[in-house]
């Protein structure tokens, strides 16, 4: 039977960690995301015996994560965007360390201390790297409470698979609106014991070293062409996204997590004015959807792309189309969600531009 | 030093040692540990974090807890610990090497853990880390090398400096106006009711080293009460950035970080444990 229930995304969220398997918890409260430490402390130790730790700080908790991770354990931490910049060195030894866990940015608007409302003005530090060198995280984009759930499924899968970090960018109204979601059953924690993981050396194996440091040049190297090859992999494997009415479409909007949706009532307000308008949604962020937003490029006379930042995501919708047709961008900034109403306005000028 | 060169160099001192050697298979009483690896230490001649090494892997290999043991690394001299121990371990980011402690021993309860770690990466960079850890209890062990300089980046002042005492950032002495006094978060730590066993120790003298020695096998023997974390500072030399001889070292170690950093107990359990194995003092 389908287990429904109405949830905020955050709880949601965290319901879904507790019904995954997860076995621990690090974080430190941060608006617009304290409901998932919250709900945890709750939940998650009377049900499943999972660990759940408020960490002194974001630094601590990503490196409770770094630790625990090693150990070969699901392990994940949630926090927003001051918070999530916090922990990019730690982010950057797992990547290297190549370790599997989940982190999630339900992110705010900044920079700085900034606004504690919505945003996605972090796509370039969770897309691009964030910390320091050369790695990448996977990251998936939710959309809906329900994408909250499920990505948290789907993240700890990807990052035991891929052995790497799996980042969830969400922003602060996915985390924190009310909608119906249904739950996945309760899956057993595995108590999996990894053969490259810190659980204590037995005589039948060498010692276990979890490690970024490589000082020689040339074995640093090695270790960046390894990672390297791996996400080339991952981009062979992990691409997702969603298309909406794209077949017929005229102008495709872009956009990632809730803005997508926003986009979505948009394209119907246009399709009333017989104005014939896509949606291409991004689900995965890395690896991203290049070659399809190519392709479509081939199909339809223009892209606007949303977001809800000054424009970054379509630095990578750019990169895909590579001038074969025009892409435009909208967008709002500091927390403002952007109305389906102004989205329209958008789409009207350009096509009437492109039609003039 | 070009890497033929070297290997040369390396080869000819190789043959000296053997040559003069007076180890024989009789004779032999001194044996290397198990938990100790065949890799030729980094660390310089006299340098106190190769005797602190030892000791870790004598008192793990008393106590038989070789396969239940997970070190962790700290950023400083001793980042390769890990080449050296032969047990699981992660090597931390600088400073963080507590809370990395904090995240393994709270999913894996069972076994030991231990963090070792410097002055600058235990009281500077990560002093947020040292102090919420202790306060929490974990029951982990902390080993603290205090040789009162940085001495991986090449002998930079410490929060554990003495006043007065030259370093590059201080070159002509550290002055309490500009620079504060030395730190003695041992001190500190031993207030925190989180902490079950806090104490000093020193690898200047033999005696001293036993007295470490013992310190840690508590400090691991512990673990197992679960009653709180243990925190064994050792005062330690730099003799490489105290520009000094191993023997100037530990000689000025003895007359002057001594004085300001006394040895002995800071906080002992009331009724500690009867030991099955390995002997608590
Ligand atoms: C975030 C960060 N800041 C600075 C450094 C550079 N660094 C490496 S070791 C070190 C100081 C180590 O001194 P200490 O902890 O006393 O260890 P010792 O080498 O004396 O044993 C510093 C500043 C670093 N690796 N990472
Ligand atoms: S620099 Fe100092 S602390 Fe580092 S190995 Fe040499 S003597 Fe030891
Ligand atoms: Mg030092």
């Amino acid at each position: 039977m389908k287990e429904l229930k109405l949830m905020k995304g955050n709880e949601a969220l965290a319901e879904a960690a507790i019904r995954a398997g997860c076995d621990g918890y690090f974080g430190y409260p941060i608006t617009p995301q304290s409901e998932v430490l919250e709900y945890l402390a709750n939940e998650a130790k009377k049900r499943t015996g999972m660990v759940v730790l408020q960490a002194e700080s974001e630094i601590a908790a990503i490196n409770m994560i770094y630790g625990a991770a090693g150990t070969g354990k699901k392990v994940m931490t949630s926090s927003s965007s001051p918070g999530i910049s916090l922990m990019q060195e730690g982010i950057s030894y797992i990547a290297c360390a190549e370790l599997p866990c989940l982190l999630v940015n339900v992110v705010r608007g900044g920079p700085g201390l900034g606004t504690i409302q919505p945003s996605q003005g972090d796509y370039f530090q969770a897309v691009k790297g964030g910390g320091h060198g050369d790695y990448k995280l996977i990251v998936l984009a939710p959309s809906t409470v329900q994408e909250m759930v499920d990505h948290v499924k789907l993240g700890f899968e990807l990052a035991f698979k891929w052995k790497n970090p799996v980042m969830i960018l969400a922003d602060g109204a996915l985390g924190q609106m009310m909608e119906k979601v249904e739950l996945f059953p309760q899956m057993e924690r595995t108590n999996e014991i990894y053969p490259w993981a810190t659980t204590g050396k037995t005589k039948d194996r060498e010692r276990s070293i979890i490690t970024s440091l490589h000082i020689q040049p040339d074995k640093m190297q090695e270790i960046n062409l390894h990672l390297q090859r791996k996400y080339r992999e991952i981009e062979k494997e992990e691409i997702r996204y969603e298309m909406i009415d794209c077949e017929d479409a005229d102008l495709v909007l872009v956009a990632f997590g809730l803005v997508a949706r926003i986009c979505q009532k948009a394209a119907g307000l246009a399709k009333e004015k017989g104005i014939k308008v896509g949606i291409f949604r991004p689900i995965s962020l890395f690896p991203y959807p290049y070659k399809e937003l190519n392709k479509l490029a081939d199909k339809v006379k223009g892209f606007l792309t949303v977001e809800m930042n000054a424009g970054q995501m379509v630095e990578d919708v750019r990169l895909a189309v590579n001038g074969k047709i025009p892409v435009e961008f909208t967008g709002k900034m500091g927390g403002i969600i952007p109305t389906p109403e102004e989205i329209l306005h958008k789409i009207e000028e350009i096509y009437v531009g492109e039609t003039a | 030093m070009n890497e033929k060169r070297m290997l040369e160099e390396e080869k000819h001192f190789e043959t000296i040692i053997a040559e003069e050697s007076v180890c024989t298979n009789d004779n032999l009483v001194y044996e290397k540990p198990e938990t100790l690896t065949d890799t030729p230490m980094h660390y310089c001649p006299g340098c106190g974090h190769g005797v602190a090494h030892r000791l870790i892997a004598e008192v793990i290999d008393e106590l038989g807890i070789q396969d239940k043991t997970i070190g962790v690394a700290p950023v400083g001299c001793s980042v390769f610990a890990y080449n050296y121990l032969n047990i699981d371990m992660t090597e931390a980011a600088h400073g963080r090497a507590s809370a990395v402690a904090t995240g393994i021993k709270r999913v894996l309860p069972d076994k030991y853990v231990f963090s070792y770690q410097g002055d600058g990466d235990l009281a500077a960079i990560g002093t947020g880390e040292t102090i919420h850890t202790c306060n929490r209890g974990e029951n982990i062990l902390i080993i603290f090398i205090n040789n009162g300089i940085y001495g991986m980046t090449g002998g930079q002042m410490a929060p554990t400096t003495l006043i007065g005492m030259k370093s590059t950032t201080t070159p002509f002495g550290r002055e309490v106006e500009v620079m504060g006094n030395p730190l003695k978060i041992t001190e500190l730590i031993a207030q925190l009711p989180g902490v079950y066993y806090c104490t000093r120790v020193a690898v200047n003298t033999p005696n001293n080293v036993r007295k470490a020695k013992k310190a840690i096998l508590n400090g691991f023997k512990y673990q197992e009460l679960k009653k709180g974390l243990s925190f064994v500072e050792i005062v330690s030399n730099c003799p490489s950035n105290w520009k000094m001889t191993p023997l100037e070292s530990n000689k000025w170690l003895e007359e002057n970080m001594l004085p300001f950093y006394p040895l002995g107990d800071l906080k002992v359990p009331k009724n500690p444990p009867k030991a099955d194995k390995g002997e608590l003092i």
